[in-house]
Formats: C-alpha cells, sequence, structure tokens
C-alpha cells in the first residue's frame, strides 16, 4: 500500500470546506502560507449551504442603536451564560467587518432603501441584526468564499505559473486520522471516496472545520455530512470536547411525510404569524410560558393577536418563545397522546395569512411543503416537530486563536469549536461565528506555521492508519454499518433526546458502549471504489465517539439549562452554569470532566443589569462583581 | 402503505455497466433519493449516490431520471404512474466514475477560468452602498446551486465532446453576467471574453439548460440573451462600437 | 467515431434518449406549423394579386413599392420598377419580404424553434442530436443573428406602417372615414400583435434598459425595462400570434378580394 502512496506536503491544512474552513483557508493562504483544504464532498457543497435565515452582525443599519455591546449581551443570554465571554465578545466585535469583508469578495445582500445591507430581525436578537439573501445566505456565504478561493488561485496562476501552487482543494476525500509526532500535529491521513485511495497529507497546522453531529440522530435538518468527524479527530488526537450535552432541537422540523423527516421548517414561519395547535385543536404553548417570561409573553389568544398590529401595547404570542422553550413543549404534547397522527404538532398560517402574503413571504416553505409533502400551507397546517439542529458543544479552542487546547499545532472553528454559544445558540449567530473564528484559526495557524517547522510523519504512524482503513475489507460475518447507524439513531432519539432522564442515559451509554464494541467489526461489500457502504463504516466510528461524549456529559449535567433538559432536574442551577464539561479520550473510551467556567472580566460583567445576571449567577460571583 | 417501486439502475464504471433491475419497497411522499438509500441499506451496499442535503439545496444529487436531468432529492416518486418502471441513470454529458457518480471536474475548471469579481480599487469594507433593484438581476443568478443539470442537459458539450475545451456552459454564462450587471464590477471585458474565450457564440439559445435549472433561474432569457445583447453592442453593432470609440467608454455604464 | 453521449467516457448506455415522454411532439407541431406557415406565405408572395382592396391591404404587401402595385396600394410611393428575374415579374411581397422574415429569422424564440425542430440540435433537451459538428453561432452564417437589432429596428418601421393601414381601414371602400368594418378589426389586430412581438423583443428588452449596469441612475428607463421584460417573459406566445396574425390578415384581405368574403362593415 504505502510504496504508491499519494504524498503531500502542506503549511495548513483545512479539513472542511463550509464557511469556516474557507474562511480558515483564505485568511492563511494570505499569510504567504501553502494551504490544503479537504471536504467530504465536492467543493461548495458543505452543510453551511443550507442555512437560510441570516448571518448577525450589529451592523446597526435597520437599527442604529445596535453595537456589538448589544449583541454581545444577546449572545450570552441566548446562551445561559455559559458561553465562553471572549469568544462571544470578539464574535460580537468582529462579525460586522467579516460581512463587509464578504462584499467585497463579491456577496450580494439583500439591501436596505440607503443602498445598505439589509438586516431582519431573529429569535433572540435585540435589533434587527441577520444580514440576508432572502432565504439562502448560507449559500451567498460559501459562493463568496469558494469564488474568493478561486479568485487567489487565479492570482497564484498569474503569479506563479500554477493556480495550485498554494491553494489546492482536495474534494471528497475523507480524513480519518489526525496524524501526531513528538506530541505535535505533524498532518493527517484520508482516502478519496472516489477510487478509494490513501492520501497521506504532511502539515504542521491542521485546522479542523468540520461541522456538526447532527446524523447522529435519527431526526435532524443536517446533511449526510454531519457525523461529528471533526469532533472525533480531536478526541482522537488528544484534544478535548466542551460540553457536548448541548444540542440545540429546532423546534419546527417537517414530520410527514417520513422521507423528510427532519428538514427545517424556519423560524420565520411563526414569526410570520404561524400557530401551533395540538390534535384537539388547543393553542397550547399558553399553558408553556415559563415564569421568567411570563412578563413578555401573551396568555391568551386576544393579546397574542393584537401582537402582530401593535407590538407597543401587546405582549408577543407564546409561539415565540426561544427555540429550546418550544421545542420542549412540543415535546410534551406529543408524549401526552395530543400529537398529529404521525407524531408533531399543527403549524398553521393558512387561518391567518392571505395566500398571496404567505406565498411571497415563506416562498422556500411554500416550495418545499408543495413538492415535498404534497401539502399547500396557503390552504393546510403543516405538521411539526423537534428536530436536531445544531451542536453547541465542541472542541476545547482558545478564544483568540482557535487552537485547540492540549494540541499543538491544532485549530478547530465553526460549528465543531465549542464554547461560542453556551447552552443555546441563537439563530444567525453561527454563520458569523463561522467566518470570525474561521478568520482567526487561519491566523492562528498562520502564526503557528512560522514558529514550528515541518514535523515529518513516521512509517510507523503511516501504518497505523492505513491498517485501520484496510480493516473492514478485511473482515468477513461482521455487522452492516447501515444497519448498526440505525440502531445508534434509535438508541440517541430515544434515551438522549430532547428530554433526558438519568435512567435513560445510563441505559444510552450501555448501548452505545455494546455498538460500539460491534461496529469494530463491520464488513462491507464491494470494494473501495466510492463505497458508501464503506464511508458510512468511518462515520460511524465518529458518531460513536459523539454520542458517547453526549451521553456521559449529559448524564453527570444534573440541572436543565439551553440545549439540555433533565426531567429529573428541571430547572437551571446557578453553581451549574460554573462548570465546563470536558469530554477526553483514552484509546478506549471517553471520559467526562468537569472545569471551572472563567468568569466574566468586570468590563463586560458591568454591561449586564445586576437584578437580570441574578438570575444566572451565585450570590458570590455577584458579589465579586466580574472578575480582576 | 409501501407499494412496490419497479427501477432500472446504472451500474457500472468507465469501462463497462449496463441497467439492473431492482424492486424495492417505497412509501407514501417518498422521492427518488429515498428509495436509492433503500436500495443502498438493503439489496446494494456498494452503490454510488452522491447526495448531501436531501433538500434542494446543494445540488449534489444531480442524475438522470428516465431520460431527464433531475435532483433525486426533488422528485416524488408519486410523480410516476404505480406500474411505471423508473430508469435512472448517472449523467449523460460528463465521465462516469461509478454508477450514478460523474466526474465533474470539467465544471471546476471551467469556474477557474472566469476572471473573478473585482471591485473598485480603494474602495473599503463597508462603504458599498447598492439599492435592490441593482442588485437584484445579479442575485438571480447567485441562487444558483451547482447542481450542473443545466451543464449536463447542454447540447454543445452534452454531444459534441469537443467543444468542452472552448465552452463554459450555462452555468458560468450566468456567472459571466452575473458579474458583469454586478454594480461593483469594474472588469470591463467581460463581454469580449464571453464571446471570444468562453464560448457565448457556441450557444444557440434553445433553452434547455432553463427547462432543467430547479433554481428556476431564468438562464438563457436573464442571463445568456442579455450578454448576447452585450457582446453585439461591442462587437458587431458599427453604430455602437464607433459610438463608444468617440465617447471613449465602453456601452454598459 | 463515438461522439456525445456515446463517447468512451460516459456512461455505457445504447439508447440516444431514455426519455419516456412525448419529446418528439412539440418539434413536431413547431415543424408543422412553420411549414404550413412557408407554404402559405411562398404562395402568397407569388400570387401577386388579391392583396388590395379599398380600404384593405395584406400585410404581405405593404408598403407596396414597386410600379406593379395595383392602383392606391401604394401608400409610399413606387421607387422601384418592374422587376424581372429569369423572365418572372418580381412580387412587391418579395421586395420587402427580406424585412419581416429576417426579423423573424434572427428572432431568439424562433431560433430557438427552427433550431430544435428543423436542425434537430437538439430535439428536444437531453435528446442526442443526431449531426456529428456543430459551431453553433460562431461562424457565417449563423453569425450574422447577431443583426438582430437591425431586423428589430426595420421591424418597427413595418408596425409604423401596419399600423396606418389599420387606421386607413377606418374608411369605407369609397375613402370616407368613421366607418368600422371586420377587415379594420383584423388589421388593427394584426398591428396590435406586432407591437407585442416587437416590444417584447429581446433586442427591445436589452435597448431600454438591459444593457445598464445600474438602474437606480435611470428610474425612466428601469420602468420601461420592467414593463418590456413583463412582455418579453410572454415572447413566445406573441411570437405565435403575431403569426398567425399576419397570416390571418392576410388571408382575410384575399378572401374579399376574390370577392369569396364580403367585408361586413358594422357602421
Ligand atoms: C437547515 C439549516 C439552517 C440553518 N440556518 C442557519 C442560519 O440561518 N443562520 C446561522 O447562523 N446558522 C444556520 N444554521 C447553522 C449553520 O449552517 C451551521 O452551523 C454551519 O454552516 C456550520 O458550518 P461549518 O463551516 O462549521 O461546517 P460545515 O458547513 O458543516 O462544513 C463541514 C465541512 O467539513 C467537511 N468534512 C467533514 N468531515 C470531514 C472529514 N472527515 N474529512 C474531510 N472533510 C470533512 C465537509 O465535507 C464540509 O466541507 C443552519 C443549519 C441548518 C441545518
Ligand atoms: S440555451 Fe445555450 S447554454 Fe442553454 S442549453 Fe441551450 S445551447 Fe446550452
Ligand atoms: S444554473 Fe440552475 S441548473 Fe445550472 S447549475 Fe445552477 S442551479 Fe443547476
Ligand atoms: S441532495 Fe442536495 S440537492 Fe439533492
Ligand atoms: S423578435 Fe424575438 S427576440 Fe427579438
Amino acid at each position: 500500500m504505502s510504496s504508491s502512496l499519494e504524498r503531500h506536503k502542506y503549511d495548513v491544512l483545512v479539513i472542511g470546506a463550509g464557511g469556516a474552513g474557507l474562511r480558515a483557508a483564505v485568511e492563511a493562504r494570505e499569510a504567504g502560507l501553502k494551504v490544503a483544504i479537504i471536504c467530504k464532498s465536492l467543493f461548495g457543497k458543505a452543510h453551511t449551504v443550507m442555512a437560510e435565515g441570516g448571518a448577525a452582525a450589529s451592523m446597526g443599519n435597520a437599527n442604529s442603536n445596535d453595537n456589538w455591546q448589544v449583541h454581545f449581551r444577546d449572545t450570552m443570554r441566548g446562551g445561559k451564560f455559559l458561553n465562553h465571554y471572549r469568544m462571544a465578545e470578539l464574535h460580537a466585535k468582529e462579525s460586522p467587518d467579516r460581512i463587509w469583508e464578504l462584499e467585497m469578495w463579491g456577496a450580494l445582500f439583500d439591501r436596505t432603501k440607503e443602498g445598505k445591507i439589509s438586516q431582519r430581525n431573529f429569535g433572540g436578537h435585540e435589533y434587527p441584526r441577520l444580514a440576508h439573501v432572502g432565504d439562502r445566505t448560507g449559500l451567498e456565504l460559501i459562493r463568496t468564499m469558494q469564488q474568493r478561493i478561486v479568485a487567489l488561485q487565479q492570482k497564484d496562476a498569474r503569479d506563479h505559473g500554477d493556480a495550485e501552487s498554494f491553494i489546492k482543494v482536495f474534494a471528497e476525500l475523507t480524513i480519518t486520522d489526525i496524524l501526531k509526532e513528538n506530541g505535535k500535529v505533524a498532518g493527517a491521513y484520508g482516502y478519496y471516496r472516489e477510487t478509494g485511495a490513501d492520501v497521506l497529507f504532511e502539515a504542521p497546522a491542521v485546522v479542523i472545520a468540520t461541522g456538526g453531529v447532527g446524523k447522529t440522530f435519527k431526526i435532524t435538518s443536517n446533511s449526510w455530512e454531519g457525523t461529528g468527524d471533526g469532533h472525533a479527530l480531536a478526541l482522537k488526537a488528544g484534544a478535548n470536547l466542551k460540553d457536548m450535552e448541548f444540542l440545540q432541537f429546532h423546534p419546527t422540523g417537517m414530520v410527514w411525510p417520513p422521507s423528510v423527516r427532519g428538514i427545517l421548517v424556519t423560524e420565520s414561519v411563526r414569526g410570520e404569524g404561524g400557530i401551533l395547535t395540538n390534535s384537539l385543536g388547543e393553542r397550547f404553548m399558553f399553558k408553556y410560558i415559563p415564569d421568567v417570561f411570563k412578563d413578555k409573553y401573551a396568555d391568551n389568544e386576544e393579546e397574542a393577536d393584537r401582537w402582530y398590529t401593535d407590538q407597543d401595547n401587546n405582549r408577543r404570542p407564546p409561539e415565540l418563545l426561544p427555540r429550546d422553550e418550544v421545542a420542549r413543549a412540543i415535546n410534551s404534547e406529543v408524549k401526552a397522546g395530543r400529537g398529529t397522527e404521525h407524531g408533531g404538532v399543527f403549524l398553521d398560517v393558512s387561518k391567518r395569512i392571505p395566500a398571496d402574503v404567505i406565498k411571497k413571504r415563506l416562498p422556500s416553505m411554500w416550495h418545499q411543503f408543495y413538492e415535498l409533502a404534497g401539502v399547500d400551507i396557503t390552504k393546510e397546517a403543516m405538521e411539526v416537530g423537534p428536530t436536531c439542529h445544531y451542536v453547541m458543544g465542541g472542541v476545547d479552542v482558545e478564544p483568540d486563536n482557535a487552537a485547540a487546547i492540549g494540541v499543538p499545532g491544532l485549530f478547530a472553528a465553526g460549528e465543531v469549536a465549542g464554547g461560542m454559544h453556551g447552552s443555546n445558540r441563537l439563530g444567525g449567530n453561527s454563520l458569523s461565528d463561522l467566518l470570525v473564528f474561521g478568520r482567526r484559526a487561519g491566523m492562528g495557524a498562520a502564526e503557528y506555521v512560522k514558529n514550528n517547522s515541518a514535523n515529518p510523519v513516521s512509517q510507523s504512524t503511516i501504518d497505523t492508519a492505513a491498517a485501520r482503513i484496510e480493516a473492514p475489507f478485511k473482515r468477513t460475518g461482521g455487522e452492516n454499518p447501515y444497519a448498526l447507524h440505525q440502531e445508534l439513531q434509535e438508541v440517541t432519539h430515544n434515551l438522549v433526546g430532547i428530554i433526558r432522564t438519568k435512567s435513560e442515559l445510563d441505559d444510552a451509554i450501555v448501548k452505545i458502549a455494546d455498538i460500539r464494541r460491534r461496529s469494530a467489526s463491520v464488513t462491507v461489500q464491494g470494494d473501495r471504489k466510492f463505497n458508501p457502504g464503506f464511508h458510512l463504516a468511518f462515520d460511524l466510528d465518529n458518531m460513536l465517539l459523539v454520542a458517547e461524549s453526549t451521553a456521559k456529559s449529559a448524564v453527570l449535567r444534573e440541572e436543565s439549562r439551553g440545549g439540555h433538559t433533565r426531567d429529573d432536574f428541571p430547572g437551571m442551577n446557578s453553581t451549574w452554569r460554573q462548570v465546563n464539561h470536558i469530554s477526553s479520550f483514552d484509546g478506549t473510551q471517553v471520559n467526562v470532566a468537569k472545569k471551572p467556567l472563567p468568569a466574566l472580566p468586570k468590563e463586560l460583567f458591568d454591561l449586564f443589569d445586576p437584578h437580570e445576571l441574578e438570575k444566572y449567577m451565585t450570590p458570590e460571583e455577584m458579589s465579586k462583581g466580574g472578575s480582576n | 402503505m409501501a407499494r412496490k417501486l419497479k427501477l432500472r439502475i446504472w451500474r457500472g464504471d468507465s469501462t463497462s455497466g449496463g441497467l439492473k433491475d431492482v424492486t424495492v419497497d417505497v412509501n407514501e411522499g417518498e422521492v427518488v433519493l429515498d428509495v436509492i438509500h433503500r436500495v443502498q441499506a438493503e439489496q446494494m451496499g456498494d452503490l454510488a449516490v452522491r447526495w448531501n442535503c436531501k433538500a434542494g439545496k446543494c445540488g449534489s444529487c444531480s442524475m438522470e431520471i428516465n431520460g431527464k436531468p433531475r435532483l433525486a432529492c426533488m422528485t416524488q416518486c408519486a410523480s410516476f404512474d404505480e406500474d411505471e418502471t423508473i430508469t435512472i441513470t448517472p449523467l449523460r454529458a460528463f465521465p462516469v466514475i461509478k454508477d450514478l457518480v460523474t466526474d465533474v471536474s470539467f465544471n471546476y475548471k471551467k469556474a477557474m477560468e472566469i476572471p473573478a469579481f473585482e471591485p473598485p480599487v480603494g474602495m473599503k469594507p463597508g462603504e458599498p452602498r447598492m439599492e435592490q433593484i441593482d442588485v437584484e438581476r445579479s442575485q438571480e443568478f447567485r441562487k444558483c446551486i451547482e447542481c450542473f443539470l443545466c451543464q449536463n442537459t447542454c447540447h454543445v458539450i452534452r454531444d459534441h465532446e469537443e467543444n468542452k475545451k472552448s465552452f463554459a456552459g450555462p452555468r458560468f454564462f450566468i456567472r459571466i453576467a452575473e458579474l458583469d450587471m454586478h454594480p461593483l464590477d469594474i472588469l470591463r471585458n467581460r463581454k469580449k471574453t464571453a464571446q471570444e474565450e468562453h464560448g457565448l457564440g457556441l450557444c444557440n439559445i434553445t433553452k434547455c439548460c432553463t427547462e432543467v435549472c430547479p433554481e428556476h433561474i431564468r438562464i438563457t432569457d436573464n442571463a445568456i440573451i442579455p450578454m448576447k445583447e452585450r457582446v453585439v453592442d461591442q462587437k458587431y453593432d458599427p453604430v455602437r462600437w464607433l459610438g463608444s470609440k468617440i465617447r471613449k467608454r465602453e456601452g454598459i455604464l | 467515431m463515438a461522439n456525445g453521449v456515446f463517447s468512451s467516457s460516459r456512461a455505457q448506455i445504447s439508447e440516444k434518449t431514455l426519455r419516456t415522454d412525448k419529446w418528439w411532439l412539440q418539434p413536431l407541431i413547431t415543424f408543422s406549423v412553420l411549414v404550413s406557415f412557408i407554404i402559405y406565405a411562398t404562395f402568397r408572395a407569388f400570387e401577386n394579386g388579391n392583396y388590395f382592396v379599398e380600404p384593405l391591404i395584406s400585410p404581405f404587401y405593404s408598403p407596396c413599392l414597386s410600379t406593379e402595385c395595383v392602383q392606391g396600394a401604394s401608400l409610399l410611393g413606387t421607387p422601384f420598377g418592374i422587376i424581372h428575374i429569369f423572365g418572372m415579374t418580381l412580387s412587391p411581397a418579395l421586395i420587402i419580404l427580406i424585412f419581416p422574415l429576417g426579423f423573424r429569422m434572427t428572432c431568439y424564440y424562433y431560433r430557438k424553434a427552427y433550431y430544435r425542430a428543423f436542425w434537430f440540435s437538439p430535439p428536444a433537451c437531453a435528446v442526442a442530436e443526431p449531426k456529428e459538428k456543430y459551431t453553433g453561432e460562431t461562424r457565417f452564417p449563423l453569425l450574422f443573428q447577431n443583426a438582430h437589432r437591425w431586423f428589430f429596428y426595420a421591424g418597427l418601421v413595418f408596425n409604423v406602417l401596419l399600423t396606418v393601414d389599420a387606421i386607413l381601414a377606418f374608411r369605407n371602400p369609397e375613402k370616407q372615414w368613421g366607418h368600422l368594418s371586420v377587415g379594420t378589426l383584423v388589421l388593427l389586430a394584426n398591428a396590435t400583435f406586432l407591437w407585442l412581438y416587437s416590444l417584447s423583443c429581446h433586442t427591445c428588452r436589452h435597448t431600454v434598459g438591459g444593457r445598464l449596469r445600474n438602474f437606480s441612475k435611470h428610474p425612466l428607463r428601469y420602468k420601461a425595462w420592467t414593463l418590456v421584460s413583463v412582455l418579453n417573459h410572454k415572447h413566445q406566445n406573441f411570437a405565435w400570434i403575431s403569426l398567425f396574425g399576419v397570416a390571418f390578415a392576410d388571408f382575410y384581405v384575399r378572401q374579399v378580394a376574390t370577392g369569396a368574403f364580403t367585408n361586413f362593415y358594422f357602421f
């Protein structure tokens, strides 16, 4: 095998061609380095294309009162103060520049009357803040970055005679291992999906930007790429994952027909006036308004209805509660037997909005339901239910340079990195996160490469990595990877899902371990050439590590906060707010440890009303008034 | 609920291959990609197919279904007759790799040949002011999900391999049009190069690209024909050509 | 040499298309209709008669520019004498035919229609075209398609003339104004369809505003472009309707001229 092994040498290896990866690559290239971009699918197809709503940045185009401080506050509140303050701060400060920069690379956002970038309202953001292009913002972002890469390559072609001399995209290539020598990153190993042939990359710095983990769950809005590869690669390379118990379940995913189960129904549907009802026809959200929100949300239909026309004198309809609240409410209704035939609830816009307005304001939703479910949302209700959408947990990194803590030369940015969003992400904060921390990861890697020379990979490391890829073909009579994947999804869905209890989590940990044991013997049909069964065998391994981290972190956190809800510990607990869960991998299993969350420095502490902080912080923390 | 669906799926690689019959369960509301996945999970573990989002957003699952270039994730099984056999093949304009997966690198090569966006010299981020009506035309083209169905259908390359070197294809004509209509782009020779280097003249506006575009981009009417007219302004219209020489500006400002 | 979808690198499939729908129907219809029109138009152009009856003139023969023209048909005078080619008298229709013919031949929509139906290039989408070589509109004679705008301008002149013809039809055979006959309506409809066809033309769309980079700096032209764009969406329909319109107007005038119809006067 290794005699004919394809080898490449780069300064920086970027794994992932989503928003974060591409931004990192641009930055590293502009610092003068040789960069390889690696992705599992074709170039330009990464999961980021699916983002609809927009990218949050306090440019203040729609409301001039907006600024980074307000954005910072919103982000911390949304994350229930479990966010790493420094990440939230950098993110709030830098996102406007990152959006403007896209414009200089050819992006065309929707405009305001004055010709500036238009910004829209979204849950949890105090002001209209999301830069957007209709409902395809992610596509715009990816395409702009993709074209930026092409622009840089064209320049390299002019200056150096070869377009790929400084940036090369390796599409449809799966990385299976991050390689280390002498305790530092040395490169990565993987295979071409097309041919099945192995490839070795040698590089002193590796940026992981592999996105989310949604495919670990049965019902998800994520694409097949969301198999938590980066999370697992980092774990195995010796890095840690932070707060893996926090998963965002978007309240409204499609539930019927089965083939589209999980596909996102955008939050704007509720924003435009969609109401949620159960099978008895009750508008049930009124029953689920938590005490902390009682003064902001209407408790009767009349007032809720009036809000759409008069927002100053009425409280908002409870359908617009934060994502986690709505998701839990829907879940409870269905569990209580008041769900629809297909296990969801009804979301209806047809009764209150005229057909032509629906088609104008929610074009892609109309299209999606009409084409995929045969439902005309201007006439009928949609059936919706929670869907696994986003993982807040991720690689534990240094905020300023995105360096993975514990592994020199390893960096992580985007959805795969943890800390930025705390226990719950606000809509629109991910796209800006990709840009801000993608760039910082690129800078971090460039800085690192300047001070660290190449770190050659040894033959034994190569042999181990190669053997791992070859293994599934050498085995016979093992299990079918498709079946195991399905089994895992059942376990996570039923036991580690949106509402959790200790007994179920314990059960899940046992079951996941069992599947992992059996997965060691999966066999695949056919040969190496573009073989999805073979590909799944590796993805499966990654998903299992992610599921294990999630289940083990979840069983420890004895409170409910953001994307983690414990039936047996329903309240939020200020002592738990001071704790991050750090997952590490010892070669056989995942271990979870507690680590104190860094305290808010005084200048950031002072941005908040103390009465608000009291809801989240212990009296001791309050009396300190922030660190230093 | 489940009924049986008869499929003929092309299996093979660049050396050989053919249509294979399979029968598979299909449930209410399923799309062709779902049944392909079922075939994969139950009968042909190594059946190669590209897909990502299963929501018509990424443009990965392009293939030909009953001879028509389409996205498998947006093609309802219910749109076929109960007893109809559905034929599924890879894209036929590009080299096949395996089963339903083709080598679409042609398109990435062409993307590299289109000169990138060039903003005005000295313009700072945050400065641009553009009105909605000025960006709308280009925005339509930026809806493109790069499924390459248009490229695949275009007879210029589908039926004439030799044209591939000189023809960028509809996907990249909309890219050129996007930039030529972009309020900030300062590169002024896009029309000329469209005709002389990217093969705009090879297009005979027979509109198949528009017919298959899943994003309903009006490729021919809104991009190719306007570009052809702009080319005429510069190359084949003596009056305008003269005018532009005298007034020392390119016709379009 | 196997080319196109049968090239060796492509998936090996022996059918030139696997489409199961009636993809051949559309080109067949286009072919039949256009051929019928060509036959009728050729017959009428060479007929050199039955094109004028006070106050109606067939659009095939207007403006009638040769001394050959029948009394009263020549609105713009008769700059051409009687032309003979190979001993045959050239019909006055043939002098002007080049303009409407050229306009339609170079029309972006008709190009699509006849490339598909006559040239099979391609016969329908994803149906392999029979020819081995293809150079599109890159060289003579098809490079000439780029002259469409000149025919468009000529078309406008014709539209004006045919509109005048329609207005003149508000007279009775004694040339008194203020009358309305079926013939008036026929010519009026013909002129209207031709205007719609021209206004919806892609060149028109380009000229009124499409060529601009910044609409916001030219609000009026933007408005015009928006309107033309709406029409342009229906260009294909206008292309067919106006074609039938011309043929029918001519047919009607001919029937009246031969006495087969009487031109009914409403008042
Ligand atoms: C339906 C939907 C709508 C959303 N809407 C919004 C929104 O409106 N606003 C917002 O801010 N956020 C939104 N999000 C969230 C946001 O889109 C994602 O969090 C974000 O795109 C993640 O980007 P990323 O760059 O981290 O990774 P991704 O875009 O997921 O890219 C991951 C990349 O890594 C590659 N990769 C993965 N594993 C490997 C491997 N082993 N080897 C090689 N390459 C690998 C993949 O091929 C891919 O290129 C939405 C998400 C979904 C699902
Ligand atoms: S209109 Fe032109 S580009 Fe589009 S398919 Fe036809 S020939 Fe190709
Ligand atoms: S223009 Fe349409 S058909 Fe062509 S690649 Fe883009 S989305 Fe696909
Ligand atoms: S899978 Fe993304 S378009 Fe079909
Ligand atoms: S007349 Fe048809 S495009 Fe001009």
